[in-house]
């Protein structure tokens, strides 16, 4: 409990200082582009149009609303992936920082997840346009997906403070992690229908945490019912579970990141 | 009695280099097969233990590799001791990197709020400030440019500006008096000696004797990570000025 309470002490501490490295993400992340902002918005429109094209025609889904099915797999992994892959350098990339300056060590993954939130945020603009422009039927229950964002969320900072923490100590994680999200994403039913899977796989999306908050985000979206109350439960502790291991993780080895900058 | 600032007790602090340095998995792998991670251990700090007071100036003397730094590191909280106690009694500016913040693609004006928020300087305080920062850099030109477009004078005059604005209780000074042109070390000397007259608890490092001898109330003499000599400042640089002859 008083670990919850140091937390919220120091968000609000630090709250600035965060704001400030959110705010220089986007800065320099879209420095000397012509279009800015507005990738952010493009990025899933356009990733889903090529995997559209591709899957529509590749096989008959029985997916009610395909394009926004794809989407919602799309956004949600697409914000995983660029959180995981931008916070897995983050301890090494502010090493100069680190090294000279004491912040909390955790504020810079934790900043980087923010970056990423936000920019979950701004691909919402884009995916809501579709449901739109397809004439998917509006249910208050897409509401109920903002939990599982939240799950999403959570979950990712957990990996990241994994991700960065074992960074600094081994580089070749970088690289590995290149491979394992490529992976990750295939058996996660983004872009196929569940339906296309042979019995024998189903463990495999049953074990993978991504599949489960994705599923019930689209459960909630397209179906436009609320998913099983067991659902939530799992999906919170899966989140809480990763994020514990990976605070458990940080927390043993930050002390000797500077030793190794 | 004088409150007590900082009060370090039995502050050890050892690397364990390793003999050959493992990068990545692949190395580690066949090190641990072959049973050849080795390690040498090697003693920046021994056992230091010394108290500031509220409003003293305290010298930090010694040799390159005596220490200096990493017991500046080791107070201001960047490195944790191996063994010993740091207790710190009151908001410390640790001035040992000036612009370690910096992002070269981002304006002036834009690294003003990221570096100072660095620095552990809140929102209000910024923007309250910002207009003696920049007048104090003599940037107002340049506010609104990448930073990666200033001479380093420039970056490390917007850099003394930002982090000399603040008004702590402990001030962590690794020798930065001398930035920029002449006109500018005299301003920013200035600056320092009014941070430290103001009843600031200063810690000071410099290799420059005669400034220690003009700043400094007391000084700690370190050689080879322990405390050689504590004391008075005309005795201890004697002592030390003698040994070097």
């Amino acid at each position: 409990m008083s670990y919850i309470l140091n937390a919220v002490a120091a968000l609000k501490k630090y709250r600035f200082l965060i704001s400030q490295m959110v705010a220089r993400d986007f800065k320099t992340k879209y420095k000397r582009s012509v279009l800015g902002v507005f990738w952010s918005f493009l990025n899933p429109l356009l990733t889903m149009s090529v995997y559209y094209f591709i899957f529509s025609t590749l096989f008959k889904s029985d997916v009610k609303n395909f394009a926004v099915y794809l989407m919602l797999g799309i956004v949600s992994f697409n914000f995983f992936n660029e959180a995981c892959g931008m916070t897995l350098r983050a301890i090494v990339d502010n090493a100069s920082l680190i090294t000279k300056v004491y912040v909390p060590k955790y504020i810079y993954p934790l900043a980087r997840i923010v970056s990423s939130a936000v920019n979950l945020l701004i691909s919402l603009a884009p995916l809501i346009i579709i449901a739109a422009l397809t004439g998917l039927e509006f249910h208050l229950s897409a509401f109920l997906s903002v939990y599982f964002l939240i799950c999403l969320v959570i979950f990712s900072m957990g990996m990241s403070l994994m991700l960065s923490a074992l960074m600094v100590f081994f580089r070749d994680i970088q690289f590995l992690w290149g491979i394992l999200s490529m992976i990750w994403m295939q058996a996660s039913a983004i872009f196929y229908p569940e339906s296309i899977l042979p019995d024998r796989f189903r463990i495999v999306l049953q074990i993978n945490p991504l599949y489960h908050f994705i599923k019930n985000i689209r459960i909630c979206v397209l179906d436009g019912v609320s998913p099983d109350p067991l659902n939530y439960l799992i999906c919170l502790g899966i989140a809480l579970f990763m994020l514990f291991i990976g605070a458990c993780v940080f927390k043993k080895l930050q002390d000797r990141f500077v030793l190794y900058l | 009695m004088k409150k007590t600032m900082l009060e370090l007790n039995g502050v050890t602090m050892k690397f364990r280099m390793d003999v050959d340095k493992i990068m990545s998995l692949k190395e580690f792998a066949t090190a641990l097969v072959r049973g050849k991670i080795r390690y040498e251990e090697f003693t920046a700090l021994e056992n230091v233990s010394f108290k500031v007071e509220q409003g003293e100036t305290i010298g930090l003397i010694g040799k390159n590799g005596a220490g200096k730094s990493t017991l500046l590191k080791v107070i201001s909280g960047i490195l944790k001791p191996t063994k010993g106690t740091v207790a710190r009694y009151g908001s410390i500016a640790p001035l040992l990197e000036l612009g370690a913040g910096f992002d070269s693609n981002l304006t002036g004006r834009e690294n003003i709020f990221l570096n100072g928020a660095i620095l552990g300087y809140g929102e209000a305080f910024l923007k309250e400030k910002y207009d003696e920062i920049v007048e104090f850099s003599e940037l107002e030109r340049f506010i609104d440019s990448p930073i990666r477009n200033y001479s380093s004078g420039m970056t490390a005059r917007l850099a003394f500006s930002i982090a000399t604005v603040v008004n702590p209780e402990i001030l962590i000074v690794d020798e930065i008096l001398s930035v920029g042109d002449a006109a500018f070390q005299g301003k920013s000397r200035k600056r320092m000696l009014e941070l430290m007259g103001s009843g600031t608890t200063t810690l000071f490092v410099s290799h420059n004797i005669a400034q220690i001898k003009e700043t400094c109330d007391r000084v700690i003499w370190l050689e080879q990570g322990r405390v050689k000599a504590v004391g008075n400042t005309e005795e201890v640089c004697e002592e030390y000025e003698g040994r070097d002859q």
